[in-house]
């Protein structure tokens, strides 16, 4: 199978990656061929068989579930002290909707 | 003591407690060695000298004032090792290889980490791995390839590249790596070290840069089976802080038994659909030879099938980039990382994302959507995860008539840097043998059993059942204590 351009160009909308006219050639031809060897996997009989959501084994359950109380954590300095821009102990983000003067 | 650098970690552990060595000479013999060789490796993208000799005078400190050599000593006390640089250690860079991390440094610990520092390790420093711990031999890193050790013209295999060399040459006597699709196995046997991936759910992820959460598996590298033990029964069991962790009785590993006892009434299977036509005929030879020493010192031998082994590649390519697409998220030059400025938030997260992602990261988060995406989400991840329910029961079945699964690590030994660089899917076909392990949260053991005729390290992995490393260990410290494939090491770093 061949993905077309704008196939490419929706998936990496969707993803939100920015790319060059080369890249997304490039995605294209070697996504294309990769999705192609993969078509084995449409021929296998998987009519009555689910998911595999969990590949822990049955019987063994995750962890019981933590109480919801409060409890220490990180401090918010310590958290913010890696953000490209911070401002009164929040992450400091450009517009999300479009706005006019 | 003339060699403190050909100190395994156990043995370096038994002379810290006789105050036959200091923590500080292991320490400053490894950092030495590190600014001697990581010039020509590239094994290491950060090394904390001062962080690390501060640990290790305090580890000297608490020797000294220890009466005798057990007074409630932590297993590990003054033993330096390395720290793959996709786990968190609070103050040290971490950026998965990737520049979208360029700067960030953890305000906390993986569990891992944590555990092995109360246990008393020193970190030396942080090692190279492919971005996000997507790829087969460090090439993908954005900090540059980490060479082999046994020949530096090739990769060290991937991801955790930078650890696999680093043990291999004396850089540290362990290091901490991680094991999606084959992660630790595979550059184990790349190097000719040890590397365990261990059960799903067995180690925390607490503190792990995520890649593939359904898959991913925090483990140990180290130059014999007895080291990776050590390290393992330090880091395993339940954490509050990773809701896949299960809460089971830590493994309990006991090495003291002869070889005999151990692999008498031992039940080793052998998978024909990883005996395949491609696979490099030294490395079949010297899986052969293994599995014939193992039914010598008293295992049997089963050929059994895994019929659906050749379904692992594609089910693994679908979900492990599908559940990247989705972990990758956070990276938008919001809360950590750099960020390219735009006038909408959109645009941040598009030019950053972008400019700072690397070509196999952005191939596999497309390779995800796309199989996430409406309308494909059926044929692609859907189908995928119930083929990986055949792939799990294939393994549950196995392990009714047998105790482990012998088989070759990667069809090939380590390849030339460049050699799949143009060819992704090339590339993904390193992974056969190591993909299934993953796909049905089964343990699995890499251990050097020979080389081959460009004097390449040869592995090969056993696979247990789920929560069972300890056969796994078991077998390849006996098979360890009548080989020496394990004690050699790469005349270029002797």
């Amino acid at each position: 199978m061949s993905l077309t351009l704008e196939e490419v160009d929706h998936i990496a909308d969707l993803a939100r990656l920015e790319l060059s006219q080369a890249e997304k050639l490039r995605y294209r031809e070697q996504l294309s061929a990769v999705l192609d060897y993969f078509k084995d996997l449409q021929r296998v009989d998987t009519a009555n068989i689910s998911p595999a959501f969990s590949v822990i084994p049955s019987g063994e359950k995750p962890s019981e579930l933590r109480q919801d109380v409060t409890r220490p954590s990180l401090s918010i300095e310590s958290l913010l002290i890696n953000a490209p821009d911070a401002e009164n102990g929040q992450f400091r983000v450009p517009p999300v909707l479009d706005y006019e003067e | 003591m003339s060699s403190l650098i050909d100190l395994t970690a156990s043995a370096a552990a038994r002379a810290l407690r006789k105050r036959e060595v200091s923590s500080r000479e292991l320490t400053k013999a490894f950092l030495e060695r590190i600014d001697a060789f990581n010039g020509s490796l590239n094994a290491f993208l950060h090394i904390d000298h001062d962080g690390a000799m501060r640990r290790a005078d305090a580890a000297d400190q608490r020797l000294q004032s220890a009466k005798g050599d057990d007074d409630g000593l932590p297993a590990l006390l003054g033993v330096p090792i390395a720290v793959k640089d996709v786990l968190t250690v609070e103050g040290m860079p971490a950026t998965a290889g990737s520049r979208i991390l360029e700067g960030f440094v953890p305000p906390y610990n993986a569990t891992t980490v944590g555990r092995l520092l109360e246990a008393g390790v020193v970190i030396l420093g942080k090692t190279n791995t492919d971005e996000f711990a997507m790829g087969s031999s460090t090439e993908n890193s954005a900090y540059g390839v980490t060479r082999n050790p046994w020949d530096v013209k090739r990769v060290p295999g991937g991801s955790s590249g930078g650890s696999a060399a680093a043990v291999a040459s004396r850089l540290a006597p362990a290091a901490l790596g991680t094991d999606t699709g084959g992660s630790v196995r595979q550059p184990a046997s790349f190097c000719g070290v040890t590397g365990l991936k261990p059960t799903y759910g067995r180690v925390s992820r607490y503190g792990l840069i995520a890649y593939g959460s359904s898959l991913d598996a925090v483990g140990v590298f180290a130059r014999n089976a007895e080291d990776v033990a050590a390290l393992f029964i330090q880091m395993a069991g339940w954490d509050a802080l990773d809701s896949t962790s299960i809460k089971l009785p830590l493994p309990k590993i006991d090495l003291s038994h002869g070889v005999d006892d151990v692999m008498n009434g031992l039940r080793i299977g052998v998978p024909e659909e990883y005996f395949i036509q491609g696979i490099q005929v030294d490395v079949e030879n010297a899986v052969y030879t293994a599995v014939r020493t193992l039914e010598k010192l008293g295992a049997s031998i089963h050929p059994i099938s895994l019929p659906y082994t050749r379904y692992a590649l594609p089910v693994y390519y679908l979900i492990a980039p599908a559940e990247a697409s989705a972990n990758l998220a956070r990276f938008d030059g919001i809360r950590y990382g750099p960020r390219l400025e735009a006038d909408a938030m959109w645009d941040v997260f598009r030019a950053t994302r972008g400019a700072k992602f690397g070509p196999e990261v952005k191939r596999r988060i497309m390779l995800g959507t796309y199989a996430l995406s409406a309308g494909y989400y059926d044929a692609y991840y859907g189908q995928a995860q119930k083929v990986r329910t055949l792939i799990k029961r294939d393994f549950e079945k196995a392990f009714q008539d047998v105790d482990v699964i012998a088989a070759p690590v990667a069809p090939t030994t380590a390849f030339y840097i460049g050699e799949h660089s143009e060819d992704p899917l090339a590339m993904y076909l390193e992974d056969v043998f190591t993909l299934p392990a993953n796909l049905a949260g089964v343990p699995g053991l890499s251990f050097p059993v020979g080389f081959d005729s460009h004097g390449l390290p040869v592995g090969m992995q056993l696979m247990g059942a789920h929560f069972r490393e300890d056969i796994l260990l078991s077998a390849a410290h006996a098979y360890q204590q009548v080989t020496d494939w394990h004690m050699r090491k790469p005349s270029q770093f002797n």
